[in-house]
């Protein structure tokens, strides 16, 4: 039988109850949360359960929501079911002030870099993580980039007035 | 700022009964005549044998995604021209379908078969440096030097659509620029006649040279369990057995109607991974002959389609902003990226060159996209380099390097 996005959604909801939530289709991608805590049982009932067989991490990546207190930091998995050729998206939220999240490198070995291109640009600080330093900044930076309060452009230059096409300033 | 901290050597201590004490340490680049692209490697060796291996990228990091951040859509194309550079419109076309995904847009069919043709023509592109740079680090130059210039075919092709040959930024969202011209079809139809042949004699020079099979064969090698655990997608993931294919298993622009198979591999090692990319440039050539054939089958007004009907992403027609109201609105919006994209959040992927090239698109609401991720095949799976090459000798970790098709470009974003 075919996977889809109802079995999924199904097996996760037996298995974890009200602790996975928030399950909507985007573009026909089944997506759900969780809260951080839970993030390395989901994956691993998604790896490990016969049916779900999710054994292919595509993508890992971090989203900045500074409007979203106490839940700024979104971290999202992209899982992929090659058998069966179906994805899930899962994401996690978390506090912005102590981004601690269990790492997913005893699953996947992709994960080691994606989590530390993670760490490197949002801060997210994945705990268990066997090499948790920067990967393409400098080492020696002391801040996240990608974080939404760093405006694009480099604010302290005095050399040039970006005020005439509308970027002076912060972008908020 | 932090204090920049002192590289240390971190020797490995050898048996007792070794010549040597301690292994050496070299670095190998950041920039090094042999790795073909800007990073760098540390290994420690043992004479010639590699103990271990510690990669460092990020020496081309341009910040795309935070760039993007403030960009409106149509002024995205050009920063993925250099993600992998090698294959531009690859990646040019794999953005215009996410957008399109987004906004839903729906191109024509024509659209589709001429996109086939420049993807597949920037797969072959990317393939024969790939597999000819093989052999430049095996000591062959020759090959590379021939097959040179049907690259540049290509890229005269790339020119007469869109004017540029390395980083394209070719097509628009919605469809092309403007329509191909009869010279372009014309250097295809060259390249076409003239190619079959040249990608005969390359395999000649190469897949049964005695030199050249024993210095590909058992080296680099990696099962498929660990290439998917590492997150492998593309030609290297194939070379290892699993046939995963993101332009059989969700198809995109129409490549659901043509018919053509995914070479795979079984061992996975450098030897494999140069059959499946020469396999696939033969599947490329098929497919381009399959998708000319179809566009020669539109005829009257339908021959002349080469862009969706949507008028708030894909630029009017100059002649008519200059003399109608509507299209110099339109014309201004999209110039001044003044139209609101669609709330929402979309992954769409494509077979990129090296494997599953995906974007992440999270739009707000607002007129840029509210955070772009790429996923760059190279990048993900470049990690698996030390694995790959230990225990090997360090001339086999150079050719390992260069069959995993590495481009900078792609690995730092």
């Amino acid at each position: 039988m075919a996977l889809t996005n109802e079995i999924i959604q199904q097996q996760l909801t037996e298995k974890f109850g009200e602790q996975v939530y928030n399950f909507e289709s985007p573009f026909g991608l089944l997506t759900f949360q969780s809260s951080k805590e839970m993030n390395l049982k989901v994956l691993q009932f998604l790896y490990e359960n016969e049916n779900l067989q999710f054994t292919f991490l595509t993508d890992l990546c971090a989203v900045h929501y500074p409007d979203n207190k106490g839940q700024e930091l979104a971290v999202v998995y992209l899982l992929h079911n090659l058998r069966e050729n179906i994805r899930v998206r899962y994401k996690i939220f978390t506090d912005i002030q102590q981004p601690d999240i269990f790492t997913a490198t005893k699953l996947f070995e992709a994960a080691n870099w994606m989590e530390r291109e993670t760490y490197d640009f949002f801060g997210v600080n994945f705990i268990g993580h066997p090499n948790l330093k920067r990967v393409l900044n400098a080492d020696e930076m002391d801040y996240f980039p990608l974080r939404k309060e760093y405006p694009l452009e480099d604010q302290t230059r005095i050399d040039k007035d970006d005020a005439m096409f509308g970027r002076g300033g912060s972008i908020f | 700022m932090l204090e920049t901290k002192e590289m240390q050597p971190h020797h490995v201590k050898l048996p007792d009964g070794s010549i040597e004490k301690l292994t050496t340490t070299l670095n190998l680049g950041p920039t090094h005549p042999a790795t073909h692209g800007v990073f760098q490697n540390i290994v420690e060796l043992d004479g010639e044998r590699i103990v271990s291996a510690e990669q460092t990228v990020g020496y081309i990091h341009r910040a795309f995604e935070k760039l993007a951040e403030r960009r409106p859509l149509y002024q995205i194309t050009p920063i993925t021209d250099r993600l992998n550079y090698c294959s531009s419109p690859l990646n040019n076309m794999g953005w215009h379908m996410t957008c399109e995904k987004l906004l839903g847009v729906k191109t024509p069919k024509r659209v589709d078969y001429l996109r086939i043709i420049i993807m597949e023509l920037a797969r072959i592109s990317d393939h024969l440096i790939c597999n000819s740079i093989v052999g430049v680090d095996s000591g062959a130059y020759t090959g590379f030097l021939y097959v040179m210039q049907y690259r540049e075919l290509i890229y005269e092709i790339y020119e007469e659509v869109c004017g540029s040959r390395l980083t394209t930024n070719i097509g628009r969202i919605g469809g092309f620029e403007r329509n191909f011209s009869d010279t372009a079809f014309q250097k295809l139809e060259k390249f076409l006649r003239e190619y079959p042949k040249v990608l005969k004699e390359f395999e000649n020079l190469f897949t049964r040279n005695r030199i050249f099979m024993d210095r590909l064969k058992n080296t680099g090698g990696i099962s498929a369990e660990r290439a998917l655990n590492y997150g492998f997608t593309g030609p290297n993931l194939r070379a290892a057995g699993v046939d995963y294919d993101v332009r059989v298993h969700s198809p995109y622009s129409s490549y659901e109607d043509f018919e053509f198979t995914v070479p795979v591999g079984s061992t996975g090692d450098n030897y494999d991974r140069f059959l499946v990319r020469n396999g696939e440039m033969w599947q490329s050539l098929s497919l381009i002959e399959q998708a000319y054939r179809k566009v020669q089958e539109f005829k009257g007004a339908e021959a002349d389609v080469y862009h969706a009907d949507a008028p708030a992403y894909y630029l009017p027609e100059k002649k008519d902003v200059y003399t109608k109201m509507e299209q110099l609105i339109w014309h201004f919006k999209i110039i001044m990226g003044e139209t609101e994209i669609p709330k929402g959040e979309v992954y769409h992927s494509v077979e990129g060159a090296n494997g599953e090239l995906g974007f992440y698109l999270i739009s707000d609401g607002g007129r840029t996209p509210y955070r772009l991720h790429f996923r760059r095949p190279s990048f993900i799976y470049y990690q698996a380099y030390s694995e790959l090459t230990k225990g090997s000798m360090l001339s086999d970790a150079i050719i390992t390097m260069s069959s995993l098709n590495l481009i900078a470009g792609e690995l730092d974003a």
